[in-house]
């Protein structure tokens, strides 16, 4: 049967009919609808982990203990899971287990761009890089027959496009797996450094076969064979636009990306009177293929940053002919037009509690999530942001620096769950003094409202435990905990008032449910009486995209189709013109 | 035969649904199709385009500025914005709504006052329509996207009426078929 699927539903479909009996993750962009997809098939338990290091051992575990197991996450995901995956390289599995990968080239949606054969490498595991919806289901099926073959994970490694692009995917029947009875076996499974010296040993004799087989691999590795004057080495989406790009040359296109098939390699170019290795990212296989003796064209004609998009792949195509290359440039009519930068929803619970800090002389480290656009004018409210958890911990340095004003450390929900509670930990032990505040919406925003340990329900749709937040932290010896609804702006100016100034370690949690996921919460839209309002702008430095100035010299409107009634403007209006 | 296709407006406008529904009379028709979204940073607001392709043989689901058949736009000014896309001949369809940017709102940019202008010299096949208000007098403003869709499937080759019609019919609920169908039959003046 056919359907038009996305590459994240092709990944959970491929799963499915591999006969994945559990999966684990945490959300990220853009792998997130992956596990969304998988826990609506049966037979299959799924979990949001609290991080991705937890979903990566969790699905260890499953796999050491007999059933075939996938854990997802986004590039990033992978830095904080990447320690375990090490050494699950040297123990190896038992039923398959694949590693999904999303990365970002081009940045849509993450800090850093990142490609994940780096991490391939350095694991000695193999990756998987399908190329359209189609592969995405037909690799994920093979990942697992690979990861059984050689009993080890295997790296299954998405990016944007392909994660986010449909195609009509040819679909089967599951293929169920019967548990495979764990038998104790430490000089396997416990690589204290005595058996961790073979360990290390049958790695690399793996990675050689793995090879020698990934070259003979040609449904996984293809060829469109064309001409013989230019041969193009690419994998991934890639590849798919190289083919269409160049009707005149043959194009090897990897899906069995590392170990590198070698012998393929030399056989293809060894076919061709010139080879161009045309990669996003870094120049991994480029590199590999200069090592085997083989003259190439790569980075000097391909871009090493970005995403390589139908009109990249056209620029590399005229340098590599040596023509000049002039793509379409937006008309003289849009050169003016005003930019639309993504913004903070109308009656987001975080923009209220910017908007307090804005009252305050403070240094605000911040965090992954919706309220990293808090950075963005008018509220600009984020002084510092590296990664998931960092914001208590980076305002503890920061404090410990002797920084004079005061430092605020701001985490979401999901992200305190996530890698939050052991800086808050640390900031007691150590004897910091920042001021720690959760931004708790009740669920993981950004990424689509996932649920976390502190919604209550798991994603198999069970009622749960809700962590306590507040419980949490006291238990870590904060002594003062605060909880306020931050669009009570009296009650939250004091709380930070009292709190910035307090010269001990303190924890707010500003609580007020994500606007988008708690539509009862949404009321009648408000609206300015214009003879009241004297255009003074105040509601303006919310920021908030209800709020409409078509003229600048005009009175401010509410946008009633936007307006979800949060009363903050009439809440700063000091004429009472909103209501 | 290869048809291109970029969809463009603001987040929460609808066009992902427009691109189901071309992507379904596509398949329907015997095509291969593909389609990809991008939500930028998903928040309400932001500039959200899609691409649909479909025709005899398609690798990729991008193409390149210039080579669109068909640009559609549930904004005004967003059509502006990707016009380069479009390629010589091509068809643009644009909602003739208005979404202020917070950019405008605090000052620091201003929405241009001669933007049917701007369209009418960059477009010379343009199809301008009130969508909103149009949609309104059908019967649900929120079927404005479907009055686009309309619109710019006079501008696409290999899919005949019947089956537009039959791809709407899968892809919206039961009870908003025959006001869909309306508003797409307004779109493509049929």
């Amino acid at each position: 049967m056919k359907q038009h699927l996305t590459g994240n539903e092709a990944f959970a479909r491929g799963a499915w009919e591999a006969g994945v009996a559990a999966a684990f993750g945490y959300p990220g962009t853009p792998s997130t609808e992956i596990l969304e997809n998988l826990v609506k098939y049966p037979d299959v338990y799924c979990e949001w982990s609290p991080n991705e290091k937890v979903a990566l051992e969790s699905a260890a575990g499953a796999a050491i203990g007999g059933i075939r197991s996938l854990v997802t996450m986004k590039c990033v995901g992978l830095n904080v899971a990447s320690d375990p995956m090490m050494t699950l390289s040297y123990t190896g599995i038992v039923a398959g287990m694949v590693i999904l990968v999303a990365d970002d080239p081009g940045q849509h949606s993450s800090q850093t761009e990142q490609d994940t054969r780096h991490y391939a490498r350095l694991a000695k595991l193999p990756v998987l890089e399908p190329g359209s919806a189609i592969e995405c289901r037909s690799f994920m099926i093979k990942a697992f027959e690979i990861s059984e073959r050689y009993r080890c994970p295997v790296i299954v490694r998405s990016t944007t496009c392909v994660s986010h692009s449909r195609f009509s995917v040819e679909t089967a029947e599951r293929q169920p797996r019967e548990r495979i009875p764990f038998v104790k076996n430490p000089s396997q499974f416990v690589p204290l450094p005595l058996w961790g010296r073979t360990l290390r040993r049958k790695v690399e004799e793996r990675m050689c076969r793995q090879a020698v087989d990934s070259s003979a691999d040609t449904e996984l590795n293809t060829i469109f064979r064309r001409g013989a004057d230019l041969g193009i080495v690419s994998s991934g989406m890639v590849a798919l636009e190289c083919a269409e790009e160049f009707p005149e040359a043959s194009v090897l296109k990897l899906g069995w990306a590392w170990p590198f098939p070698d012998e393929l390699l030399r056989t293809f170019a060894a076919s061709c009177k010139r080879i161009a290795v045309i990669e996003e990212g870094d120049p991994i296989l480029e590199e590999h293929i200069r090592s085997l003796g083989i003259a190439c064209h790569g980075k000097d004609v391909t871009p090493r940053c970005g995403e390589l998009t139908p009109e990249v792949v056209a620029s590399i195509h005229a340098a590599l002919d040596g023509r000049p290359f002039q793509p379409p440039k937006p008309v003289d009519e849009a050169a003016d037009l005003p930019s639309r930068p993504p913004m903070l929803c109308a009656g987001c619970p975080h923009r209220a509690l910017f908007y307090a800090l804005a009252q305050f002389d403070v240094i605000v480290t911040g965090d992954i999530g919706c309220y990293s656009l808090g950075v963005f004018p008018p509220l600009e409210r984020t002084d510092l942001l590296i990664c998931m958890g960092g914001g208590f911990t980076l305002a503890h340095g920061m404090q410990k620096a002797g920084e004079t004003r005061p430092v605020v450390g701001i985490v979401g929900d999901s992200t305190f769950f996530h890698s939050g509670i052991t800086g808050l930990l640390n900031l007691v032990y150590n004897k910091g003094n920042a001021t720690l505040i959760v931004s708790d919406n009740r669920t993981t925003a950004m990424t689509g409202h996932q649920d976390h340990p502190g919604t209550g329900r798991t994603l198999m749709g069970e009622a749960t435990l809700a962590a306590d937040i507040e419980a949490i932290a006291r238990a870590c010896g904060m002594k003062r905990v605060r909880t306020v609804n931050p669009f009570d702006l009296k009650a939250m100016h004091e709380v930070l008032k009292e709190e910035l100034t307090c010269g001990e370690p303190s924890l707010i949690i500003s609580r007020a449910p994500c606007i988008l996921k708690e539509k009862t919460a949404v009321k009648p839209a408000l609206a300015i009486n214009a003879e009241k309002c004297r255009n003074c702008k105040s509601c303006l430095k919310l920021g908030c995209p209800a709020l409409e100035t078509p003229d600048i010299k005009a009175k401010p409107i509410i946008n009633a189709q936007l307006c979800t009634g949060c009363g903050m403007c009439s809440a700063v209006c000091p004429f009472k013109a909103i209501s | 035969m290869i048809q291109n296709i970029l969809l463009c407006g603001v987040g929460g406008q609808g066009i992902l649904l427009a691109a189901k529904v071309i992507a379904a009379a596509a398949v329907k028709s015997g095509f291969e199709v593909t389609t990809n979204e991008i939500h930028g940073m998903a928040q309400r607001g932001g500039s959200v385009t899609a691409f649909v392709r479909y025709g005899d043989t398609v690798f990729s689901p991008l193409f390149r500025a210039g080579d669109a058949d068909v640009i559609a736009s549930m904004e005004a000014i967003e059509a502006l914005r990707y016009a380069h896309w479009l390629r010589p001949g091509g068809l643009a369809a644009v909602s003739r709504q208005r979404l202020i940017p917070v950019t405008v709102s605090s000052g620091k940019a201003k929405y241009p006052a001669d933007a049917d202008e701007r369209l009418a010299k960059v477009f010379p096949r343009l199809e301008y329509i009130d969508c909103h208000v149009e949609a309104k007098k059908l019967g649900d403003a929120r079927m404005a996207n479907i009055i686009l869709l309309g619109a710019l499937s006079r501008g696409l080759d290999g899919i005949p009426s019947p089956v537009w019609e039959e791809a709407i019919r899968a892809c919206v609920k039961p009870q908003f078929v025959e006001g869909n169908l309306a508003a797409f039959r307004f779109g493509r003046k049929e």
